[in-house]
């Protein structure tokens, strides 16, 4: 036996880290190539003035960075960047844990309603955006005829939903909360049912009501899984462009247009692809943060 | 009056099956270290949850103070519970998890620290108060999980194997500790455990409990010597007794009994007896085999010496058991009866 | 009782909220055009008759099943590439304990947070270099950017899971690392590998921009792009076609993430809760 151990140790020692770092490298090779580069290549082309179809490209310094910052729409878009995701994060994190709390207890069916109140996030994205498209059509939209018919406005005088500038912000709105929710659910429920069933009720017996029990101790200890959706949530949607391209195209007036949409706009659309990597790079900041708080929830979970 | 009563208690999970809980009634005594025992599956903690608050009743009553309670949530009465996890809030320090009870029964907060000091000096945890539960030992975090249950100054204590998570040598300690915490405090407490040395140590009264159903509520004395039926006779003492089926009547004897004829005095059974194993434990020797003939013939019986140093592996010695320690139980119920005459042959 | 009647109450409110877009798109899917296009009828009943016209257009007369054909193709070449990437890489950063295996691992997550919408851009010209433009070997070139690092992840936490003493076993029975890796490990690894197949597609079939910015040909459209563009003739959407287009593209894929949901969150937390 002290034999085989040995023989272990050497075929192990000896092979690791060679056969290690074999076994990993075609990935990690692929995803620099892919990820690392083209991440370059969007700061070479921030300070260029690159265009689709022109095989030149010149070095023009803050140029392009000065004439986005100029701009209206460009301001338009950043405020619109932090407000669809600062607002449709919070509506998520609130609706996130009430259904979770829903969920948790088993209920006949339960198996069915996860499966429909996942469909939001597992939907193509676009789908999902056009499904809404139909449901807010400026004349056919479903929630017009009811409002109509419920006296709250006369007929053809409902509102044009995603023709408004403050409705289509706030029709954005709702259909990235609508598609988010179901990530942030399922995993705020993975969070609660990975909390020991005794602790709730020590609460209870300790006198602790619900409300209490919720906000001084189950949320509490859902801190590092609430961080993550949060996290998540925040990426998914700041980084997002189709459902903005899908319901609205950035209009009325470029009201609902945010930096990805944006970018794809005027670096793909508009064929200035030196002004779209310029307007894309103003993603980074909130990455790099997201990044950094991100791996202080992983190491704190280390650290545990 | 009684601190904790219960009146027919019974719990049924699935529609018609045997309940967890069947019919239980027991009234605690003032100030009284009452112990549930019983093997797992016994009900002894689905028994203690519902005096708890934290399962309802099929039916049948409880009672704290001489109240029912069956419609009170937790909070409402006045228990306090120690959890087998000890269910510490991991998040809060050990200050805050003692202040919470007070907390929720919205105590005033300048009351706070001085109740939690109390309750901390009480259980020696005075320096332990700015930390987390994470960094605290098992035996440090029993101390914790009863301040914060102390802090309350309940009616009841009600403790859920709460010396199971601790290994071996530190369960002596903490048992210890236990005990010592509960004379000071003098606090009625019913505590649940499936070890039956624990019962005995610790108890004031021991309930065994199989099946949902009571055997027998009495003092450690009681249930040892004087064990209700085959189960509480059985169940109580390592190894456990020896059981023999005659006739018309089941008869125990505890090892400790059964011992070589020179140490036996006055009247006794004899048998002659085969060696099959023994077992040293250093206290004592743990001497197994099989009587040589008779209606015992055949069956494993053991026996439990100060000294076996006499004896060797596959011999045959006589042994006896005095006739006063005889146990008889009814065949068919399993019930104690009173001693009856009996042919061994 | 009360808590009960909240408790349906939260259930049901939740549920059409979010599912009703789908039940929408049923509905929508089987109207005729008569009924959809008159603003006096009650959407929510069959003011005629059901019909499948929407369902016969689609197949028939758009590049519907074309584009179904696509995705299909893509997926299933981008799922090799990324098993045959990503499988050998998460074992070997699962076994590689120490700073080494955590920092690369740490890495290769982070990557994962780097945007489409950030490389999108960068990566239209290096495709129209490489001379992929408007062709599906773009898609099935730069997907693997994404898919890979999170399957990473995904494989990493699963293979930690295997207990290290069942390759140990193999290796004193005479395998190489290598070989109980092969024989040993990825055998009793079908279901980690299934759920990397199942949701390496469902990331494949979700992906807008790229596909967006790089095809550009009706013929070559992925579903998620297809259905939202080219079922509009003009300026007229073809509702009761793209409804049903919805429906047939969202559907399977929902069964499948279900089955294997656990998993997913598993990825996502990984780290988080222990």
């Amino acid at each position: 036996m002290a034999i085989a151990r040995a023989r272990i140790k050497s075929v192990g020692a000896a092979q690791s880290p060679l056969l290690g770092a074999t076994m990993f490298t075609p990935a990690v090779l692929y995803i620099l190539l892919l990820v690392a580069g083209p991440f370059s290549l969007a700061f070479l082309y921030a300070f260029s003035d690159a265009r689709i179809g022109n095989t030149e490209m010149h070095y023009v310094g803050l140029e392009n960075f000065r004439s986005i910052l100029k701009s209206p729409s460009f301001r338009m878009a950043i405020r619109n960047s932090f407000i669809f995701t600062i607002c449709s994060q919070i509506v998520v994190i609130v609706g996130a844990n009430i259904l979770a709390i829903a969920l948790e207890k088993t209920f006949r069916g339960r198996g069915f309603i996860r499966f429909l109140i996942l469909l939001p996030w597992v939907a193509p994205i676009a789908l999902g955006a056009i499904g809404w498209k139909w449901i807010l059509d400026s004349i056919y939209s479903v929630i017009s005829w009811v409002l109509v018919a419920l006296h709250f406005y006369k007929p053809f005088n409902a509102p044009m939903w995603l023709g408004e500038p403050h409705l289509a912000i706030a029709s954005v709105l709702l259909v990235h909360s609508w598609r988010l929710m179901p990530f942030s659910t399922v995993i705020l429920l993975a969070g609660r049912t990975a909390i020991p069933k005794d602790i709730p009720e020590a609460a209870a017996v300790d006198g602790a009501g619900f409300w209490r029990t919720q906000f001084q101790i189950i949320i509490p200890m859902m801190r590092p899984i609430l961080s993550v959706a949060v996290l998540f949530g925040l990426i998914f949607t700041f980084t997002d462009m189709t459902v903005v391209y899908i319901l609205t195209a950035g209009g009325p007036f470029d009201s609902t247009q945010t930096l990805p949409s944006l970018a794809f706009a005027m670096g793909i659309q508009g064929s200035d692809l030196a002004a779209g990597a310029a307007i894309s790079l103003f993603l980074v900041p909130l990455l790099i943060i997201i990044a950094y708080f991100m791996l202080r929830v992983a190491h704190r979970a280390e650290v545990n | 009056m009684a601190v904790v009563e219960t009146r027919s208690l019974t719990k049924v999970f699935k529609e018609g099956e045997l309940g967890a809980v069947n019919s239980v009634n027991l009234e605690t005594r003032e100030g009284e270290f009452l112990v549930f025992l019983g093997p797992s599956g016994s009900g002894k903690t689905t028994l203690l949850r519902m005096i708890a608050g934290l399962e309802t009743p099929t039916s049948g009553e409880i009672l704290i103070g001489g109240r029912v309670v069956n419609d009170l949530s937790p909070r409402d009465r006045r228990i306090a519970m120690v959890f087998q996890s000890y269910a510490l809030y991991p998040h809060l320090s050990v200050y805050k998890n003692i202040a919470f009870p007070l907390k929720a029964q919205r105590v005033k907060k300048d009351l706070h620290k001085q109740k939690v000091e109390w309750a901390a000096s009480l259980l020696g945890i005075g320096a332990l108060l700015d930390r987390k539960p994470r960094e605290l030992s098992g035996g440090e975090r029993q101390r914790v999980a009863l301040a914060r249950a102390i802090v309350r100054e309940p009616a009841v204590f009600l403790l859920d194997e709460p010396l199971s998570n601790l290994d071996a040598k530190l369960r002596a300690s903490a048992r210890e500790e236990l005990e010592r915490f509960h004379r000071r405090v003098g606090t009625t407490t019913i505590y649940v455990t499936h070890d039956q040395v624990e019962a005995m140590a610790m108890g004031d009264r021991v309930l065994v409990l199989n099946k949902g159903v009571v055997h027998q509520l009495g003092t450690p004395t009681e249930v040892y010597d004087n064990p209700a039926d085959t189960f509480v006779a059985t169940f109580l003492g390592s190894p456990p007794m020896n059981l023999a089926e005659l006739s018309d009547v089941i008869v125990g004897f505890r090892p400790e009994h059964f011992r070589p004829v020179s140490s036996v005095n006055g009247e006794a059974v004899a048998f002659r007896f085969k060696v099959e194993n023994i077992e040293y434990l250093g206290s004592e020797w743990i001497v197994s085999g099989t009587p040589a003939s008779g209606k015992l013939g055949g069956q494993k019986v053991f026996s439990r010496l100060n000294s076996a140093q006499d004896l060797s592996l596959g011999g045959t010695y006589d042994f006896a058991v005095p006739q006063c320690e005889l146990k008889f139980f009814d065949r068919s119920t399993e019930k104690r009866v009173e001693p009856k005459v009996v042919s061994w042959q | 009782m009360w808590g009960k009647v909240v408790h349906v109450l939260v259930i049901t409110v939740f549920t059409v909220l979010l599912a009703f877009p789908f039940y929408w798109m049923v509905i929508t899917s089987f109207k005729q055009n008569v009924d959809l296009y008159t603003m006096e009828n009650n959407p929510f009943v069959f003011n005629a008759k059901p019909t499948l016209d929407h369902l016969k257009f689609l197949f028939t007369e758009t590049r519907f099943v074309r584009w179904l054909a696509n995705t299909t193709f893509v997926g299933i070449v981008v799922v090799a590439i990324t098993l045959v990437l990503a499988v050998p890489a998460a074992y070997s950063l699962a076994r590689l304990s120490g700073r080494w295996g955590e920092r690369l691992g740490i890495a290769i997550f982070l990557t994962y947070l780097v945007p489409q919408t950030l490389l999108f851009i960068p990566l239209s010209r290096v495709v129209a270099y490489l001379g992929l433009q408007d062709s599906l070997w773009a898609l099935i070139l730069v997907y693997p950017s994404f898919t890979v690092p999170f399957s990473i992840w995904l494989l990493m936490g699963f293979f930690k899971s295997i207990p290290k003493e069942l390759e140990d076993a193999a290796m004193v029975d005479g395998l190489t690392r290598f070989g109980a890796f092969a024989k040993m490990v990825i055998p009793i690894s079908t279901s980690g590998i299934l759920t990397v197949v199942i949701f390496t597609f469902t990331l494949v079939t979700q992906e807008f921009v790229y596909a967006l910015t790089f095809i550009s040909s009706e013929s070559n459209q992925m579903i998620g792009t297809g259905i939202p563009i080219f079922l509009v003739r003009g300026d007229v959407y073809y509702w009761g076609a793209l409804m049903a287009a919805c429906l047939i593209a969202s559907l399977p894929i929902a069964f499948l993430y279900n089955l294997f949901l656990d998993r997913f969150i598993a990825g996502f937390t990984v780290g988080a809760v222990k």
